[in-house]
């Protein structure tokens, strides 16, 4: 018995580390600054896809990441540390989108994939730090959730049912779902296991099509038809049949009317006295900036 | 119709502390907008759960009572706010931004397309031109959500004027809990469950459940306050705590100021201790050595208080205060109350 697990992945800005050079002149993030990374909590939620991998041997595990091309970094990662295949929706009209419109699009994906058992997520994004991406699959997908999970203590395949332990407010609860499901996996569950050398060899030249130079077209043509692996399935909005109100800017309800940075330019610190006038003065700038009160 | 909706999380027969918060605000904002303060009770046993949010100047409160609603599981709750809202159609829904409302809040907001803004610090109303999908308008009395997002490096004010209800999560301790008037009377709706939420909505089952009632919540408190060895004494100490009730904020400590007795064991900051990652850091005489570092190095803005110039800690601080505790830590508490409105 075996079963088809999907991890919904992100690529994110490593907002953990904002360097002095995090800001443009202009008082905007730069992005290009900032090093793009796994978000970590879609890593933990990779290894209990791996755990459940182990356990029913057979099960594939399909990564699924929605962003820009280079975004496919992120399923190049989950390939070297164990997963089966990986699916990049990359599209300009995507662009913008708020967690409905981002829910929307990644169940249009699911639904591409096709049969799933189970679909593991991390808890949150580092970088929009909402963590209602996953909730709202599950609703768009009809299914029921589990979040805050921290580890799936056991699958039953013929009763169609998973327990999870997960972290609620004060404690920790134990609780029987149903399959198919939408886990979201917390930072508290389990580390992911590292990448395989092995592996890393094998997909280290998988590329979607978009990331490839066009004049080595015929290069990777001849790699693919080799080694197919080495094509990252690339999907555009049509390809997953989504409805152009429901993606990007267009199907997001909520709208970003200010951004106010409060990152101070640099790490490099500011010296201050004892005096009523400093302290005031720090208390003060805290204030302004909403980092207190 | 149109009115501001609280979803009220209950612990047993007992609403939380944030829920009553969001009652406060919710009362501030229908007052602004002219129209009532409604809420949602559902658990089980809750006989005589309105006489918990009056108070808080609730004007109806709707209640869930049944056996499959306590301890929480997500789609019978989801099911009866969604269904509620679409007889109800309330322009503002307010959730915790806790486990149950961040499980609870997106699920509500996919199935009613509207938008849902995550951990708000500020809720307000206001009126706005703004240009949406190309086309321009003049938007009155919408809500104004302000969050940080960006790991906390950026504050963003959300608004989403086209989708109702517009919904909003909360922290907390972010908003203040204020009676209105201990004597208030609202009017109290009991509802048939069972039309609300289909008997095959009850998918998840409780196993086990263990809450404890948390002594503190440092690793998730916003800005933490943390004592080492320098503070002197456990009453010094004890200044840490009137500047973390003033702030919101959580107290933690030194492994030197434990062994001190300044502090419980569970407070301990650092590699055997919790690691935090708040966005403020204020450290007040710990002197920064590596296994402290471990535990508070990735929060957002370090303050550092001490009165050696070159403590190590001071040069991962974004801001120094070159003093003892004894003089800038009763500062930091007068003039935080003399300028926060
Ligand atoms: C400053 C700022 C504030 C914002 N505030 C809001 C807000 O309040 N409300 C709102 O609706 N939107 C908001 N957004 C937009 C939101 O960040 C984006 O919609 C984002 O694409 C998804 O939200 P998230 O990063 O919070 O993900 P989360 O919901 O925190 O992500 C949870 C999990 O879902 C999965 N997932 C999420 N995105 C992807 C993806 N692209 N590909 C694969 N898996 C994914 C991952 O497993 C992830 O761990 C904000 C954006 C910014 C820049
Ligand atoms: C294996 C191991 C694990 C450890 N794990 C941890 C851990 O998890 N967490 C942890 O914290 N430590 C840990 N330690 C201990 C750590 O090495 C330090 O000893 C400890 O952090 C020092 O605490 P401190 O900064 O409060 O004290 P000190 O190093 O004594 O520093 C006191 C500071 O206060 C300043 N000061 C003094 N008086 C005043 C005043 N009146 N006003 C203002 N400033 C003043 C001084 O200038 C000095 O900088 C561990 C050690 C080991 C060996």
């Amino acid at each position: 018995m075996s079963l088809k697990i999907v991890v919904l992945a992100k690529q994110v800005p490593d907002t953990r580390n904002v360097g002095p050079d995090a800001m443009t002149e202009q008082g905007t993030i730069n992005r290009a600054a900032l090093p793009a990374v796994f978000n970590p909590e879609d890593l933990n939620a990779l290894e209990q896809a791996l755990r459940l991998k182990d356990q029913f041997p057979g099960s594939t595990i399909s990564v699924l990441t929605m962003g820009l091309p280079k975004s496919a970094e992120v399923v190049r990662e989950a390939l070297y540390r164990g997963a089966d295949e990986g699916f990049v929706v990359t599209d300009r009209p995507l662009g913008g989108a708020d967690t409905l419109a981002t829910s929307y699009t990644l169940a249009q994906a699911v639904k591409k994939i096709g049969d799933y058992d189970i679909i593991l997520g991390g808890r949150q994004a580092i970088d929009g730090d909402t963590a209602q991406v996953g909730p709202q699959i599950a609703e768009k997908l009809g299914l029921t959730q589990v979040t805050y999970a921290e580890e799936i203590l056991s699958l039953d395949e013929k009763a169609r049912k998973v327990v999870i332990r997960r972290h609620i407010d004060g404690g920790v609860e134990t609780v029987e779902a149903p399959l198919p499901l939408v886990v979201t996996v917390n930072g508290s569950a389990a580390p992911c296991r590292p990448r395989s050398a092995k592996r890393l060899m094998k997909f280290k030249n998988a590329t979607v099509v978009a990331e490839r130079k066009p004049e080595d077209a015929e290069k990777y043509e001849a790699l693919i038809a080799k080694k197919p692996y080495l094509n990252i399935p690339q999907w555009g909005a049509a390809d997953i049949d989504a409805d152009p109100a429901q993606i990007g800017k267009a199907g997001s309800p909520t709208n970003v009317k200010a951004v106010k940075n409060i990152v101070f330019k640099a790490k490099e610190s500011r010296t201050l006295t004892a005096s009523d006038a400093d302290v005031e003065g720090l208390i003060k700038e805290l204030l302004d900036g909403k980092i207190i009160g | 119709m149109n009115n501001v909706f609280v979803y009220c999380e209950i612990e047993g027969t007992t609403i939380v502390d944030v829920s009553l918060e969001l009652l406060s605000k919710g009362r501030k904002l229908a007052n602004t907008l002219g129209v009532q303060l409604e809420c949602i009770c559902a658990g089980k046993g809750l006989d005589g759960i309105e006489k918990q949010v009056f108070p808080y100047g609730v004007d109806k409160v709707h209640v869930f009572d049944a056996e499959g609603l306590f301890p929480y599981t997500t789609n019978p709750h989801a099911s009866l706010v969604v269904n509620l809202f679409k007889e109800e159609q309330p322009q503002i829904c307010l959730l915790g931004a806790t486990v149950i409302g961040r499980d609870l809040g997106p699920r509500i907001s996919s199935a009613m397309h509207s938008g849902l803004t995550a951990d708000c610090t500020e809720l307000e109303i206001d009126s706005f031109e703004m240009s949406i999908g190309g086309v321009k308008k003049f938007y009155e009395n919408q809500l104004c959500q302000i969050r940080p997002a960006f790991g906390g490096n950026i504050v963003a004010t959300i608004v989403n004027p086209e989708h109702r209800p517009q919904m909003a999560t909360v922290r907390e301790g972010v908003m203040k809990k204020e009676i209105v008037d201990p004597n208030y009377k609202g009017e109290v709706i009991k509802h048939d469950v069972a039309k609300y939420v289909p008997e095959t909505e009850y998918v998840v089952k409780v196993l086990e459940r263990h809450v404890e009632k948390a002594k503190h919540n440092l690793k998730g408190a916003p800005i933490v306050v943390a004592g080492g060895y320098g503070m002197g004494s456990k009453e010094n100490f004890d200044m840490l705590f009137e500047l973390a009730k003033e702030l919101h904020a959580e107290v933690g400590a030194s492994r030197a100021a434990i062994d001190a007795g300044f502090a419980d064991h569970d407070r301990q900051i650092g590699q055997t201790g919790v690691t935090v990652r708040p966005k403020v850091y204020i450290a007040c005489g710990i002197s920064g050595q590596i296994q402290h570092l471990a535990g508070m190095q990735d929060s957002g803005i370090i303050i550092s208080v001490n009165s050696d110039p070159d403590a190590p800690i001071n040069a991962i601080a974004d801001y120094v205060i070159n003093g003892t505790v004894e003089e800038v830590i009763p500062k930091m508490i007068k003039y935080y109350k003399a300028n926060n409105k």
